[in-house]
């Protein structure tokens, strides 16, 4: 399946990829500027930005073959979807108990008890085409391809 | 092939799992004793403080078991087992003849002897099963009053759903602090605070010697010679294996049924997997039985593979646990307590880390109120990184990839290595 790779040597910190998946997981997903001023809570990042000068880079969900969130979940909430592979979590059944946050060996889910207690990851925007992340990274510092392929 | 699985929770949900990655055309049948539809047993707390209904228990779809083929019997429970002629006999008689038999039978609570306890008929509970957080539903409400035998995560998770019902809770425990199979005495005074300030009332260092009944209410006399007056009194000491099934038969058992790195028995074609077997812990260096959901489902899962005919390796684990209390969040993993590793604290008002470092690498972690990423440092404990250049870092309330050797980290980016495998 195709993942998000972040390429280190072209990432400039700027963290426009973080404010992108905040607005693509929230009301007004097409819309920036709405996003920030009318939702009444941010979704919290699904990708996060680490940076130590010169050095940053932006990570997200690997979607692995063989998740420990997957196999850690308390209540079943994180699934892998059958048409893409991808490891989604479902908020309807998810507890916020971060049983897959000890877990996660990437760090890669985030806690978000704004719009209640449940985790955020990366989901690939799998319903709006193409990751919000990659779209917006100025420096094509992400990148959507096969493992190994350009 | 004929495969039967006894239990119908975590660790025979991923053998079921697995079981079907590899074979979609025999059939697999599902014993349970309990009548429900395959459910998250730690969701029993949520739902006895009433914020998860019974349908959102469910661990995995309505579906689940039409989609994958499975026949289950559930609300029957299994009495014993002829591993000569490969059968299962249910309580009321009925046999099920198997090529390949999974013992996913799980914990039972651990009653330790207290003087009149069996005489009592009303008003002791147990908390491991959905039908007893429905019981102890039905008592508990606003003005009741509860004592609480054991300070574990099951008895503190009880406490906190009773709470929640308005329910005055005593815990007592004849160790010297909270949960104490996972914290220290520092991170378990940071919790204890937060839940006396809930209204948790606690007796530490002592047991409970006798319950005696006065016109329905409990009466627990403490060694200590105190005496706690209730409406209800909950056991929760303990979990241990539930290898009752496997006592008469010729399967090993040491403390759970033991079990190789395919999760198979002493008897060929007898898988265990999850709280009532027992396999390898990674960092304790030894066969272990580690009762929590993550490694029972990757138990079961393994089992259910190998059950198929193809080999796959369990890799052994060790304990990880992510807890809550009244908004108070803390994970933990590995050891607690070692003699021979080092200790970093980074303690605060409202937060604190703990690691245990052992030859570079690290063996153990606490970390309350900075749950954040810790996932990493699991990883790298699995990974038995070196740790030594990081170790300001991981002890951070928000550690990162980004202080890893840059060949660990470039292959936590491509998603290489640290699969659970
Ligand atoms: C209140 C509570 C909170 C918990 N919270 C957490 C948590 O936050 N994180 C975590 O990792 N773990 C937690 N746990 C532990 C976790 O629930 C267990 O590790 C996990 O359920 C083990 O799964 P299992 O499949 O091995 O067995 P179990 O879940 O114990 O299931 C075994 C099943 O087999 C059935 N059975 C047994 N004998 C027979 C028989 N002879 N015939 C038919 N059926 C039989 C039992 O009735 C039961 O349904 C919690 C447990 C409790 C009780
Ligand atoms: S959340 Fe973590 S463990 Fe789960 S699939 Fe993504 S990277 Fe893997
Ligand atoms: S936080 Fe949600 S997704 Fe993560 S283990 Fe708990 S219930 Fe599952």
């Amino acid at each position: 399946m195709k993942k998000i790779y972040a390429r280190e040597e072209h990432c400039i910190g700027c963290r426009l990829c973080e404010i992108h998946c905040s607005a693509a997981h929230s009301k007004y997903p097409d819309d920036l500027v709405k996003a920030f001023k009318k939702a009444e809570v941010l979704p919290v990042p699904r990708v996060k930005v680490e940076e130590d000068i010169p050095l940053s880079f932006a990570l997200q969900c690997r979607h692995c073959e063989e998740p420990h969130c997957l196999t850690a979940c308390i209540t079943g909430a994180m699934y892998r979807d059958e048409k893409t592979g991808a490891i989604l979590n479902d908020p309807e059944r998810c507890v916020g108990c971060w049983t897959c946050i000890v877990v996660c060996p990437y760090g890669a889910i985030f806690r978000d008890e704004g719009v209640g207690k449940v985790v955020a990851k990366c989901d690939l925007c799998l319903e709006q085409g193409e990751p919000a992340c990659v779209a917006n990274c100025p420096n094509a510092a992400l990148v959507l391809k096969e493992k190994g392929g350009e | 092939m004929r495969y039967c699985i006894i239990g119908n929770s975590a660790a025979a949900v991923g053998a079921i799992e697995g079981i079907r990655l590899l074979d979609r055309e025999n059939p697999i049948t599902v014993i349970s004793d309990e009548p429900y539809h395959t459910y998250s047993r730690p969701l029993i707390s949520y739902f006895l403080a009433g914020t998860k209904e019974e349908e959102g228990m469910i661990y995995r779809p309505k579906d689940f078991y039409r989609k994958n083929n499975v026949e289950v019997l559930l609300g029957k429970k299994a009495v014993s087992l002829d591993t000569v002629a490969g059968e299962v006999v249910l309580a009321d008689g009925q046999k099920i003849a198997y090529d390949k038999l999974l013992l996913a039978t799980g914990g039972k609570p651990f009653i330790p002897p207290v003087k009149g306890l069996s005489a009592i008929n009303e008003g002791i509970f147990t908390f491991i099963k959905l039908d007893d957080a429905k019981e102890l539903q039905q008592h508990a409400g606003a003005g009741k009053t509860a004592v609480i035998i054991g300070a574990g995560l099951i008895g503190l998770k009880a406490a906190e759903g009773l709470i929640k019902l308005g329910v005055d809770v005593t815990v007592v425990d004849l160790a010297p602090h909270v949960l104490s199979s996972i914290l220290d005495e520092k991170a378990a005074q940071l919790v204890q605070r937060h839940l006396v300030g809930k209204g948790l009332k606690f007796h530490f260092g002592v047991t409970a010697d006798a319950i005696t009944e006065n016109d329905g209410k409990k009466i627990v006399a403490l060694a200590d010679g105190t005496e706690i007056t209730a409406d209800m009194v909950i056991m929760a000491v303990g979990v241990v294996p539930n290898h009752g099934l496997a006592k008469d038969s010729d399967i090993e058992i040491n403390r759970g049924i033991v079990t190789d790195n395919h999760m198979e028995t002493s008897i060929k074609g007898i898988y265990a997997a999850g709280d009532v077997a027992e396999n390898y812990d990674l960092l304790a260096g030894e066969n272990r039985v580690i009762p929590i959901l993550p490694n029972a489902y990757q138990q079961g899962n393994t089992a259910g593979i190998n059950m198929t005919g193809n080999e796959v390796v369990y890799p052994g684990g060790f304990a990880k646990n992510a807890i809550g209390f009244f908004g108070l969040a803390m994970t933990t993993a590995g050891l607690v307590k070692d003699k021979d590793a080092e200790e970093y604290v980074n303690a605060a008002d409202d937060s604190y880390v703990k690691l245990l470092v052992k030859d570079h690498k690290l063996v153990g972690f606490i970390r309350i109120n900075a749950v954040d990423r810790s996932g990493i440092l699991t990883g790298l404990m699995i990974d038995r990184v070196d740790v030594s250049g990081m170790l300001e870092s991981l002890l951070s309330v928000e550690p990162g990839l980004i202080v890893l050797p840059a060949d660990t980290r470039h292959s936590r980016l491509e998603g290489g290595a640290v699969t659970w495998r």
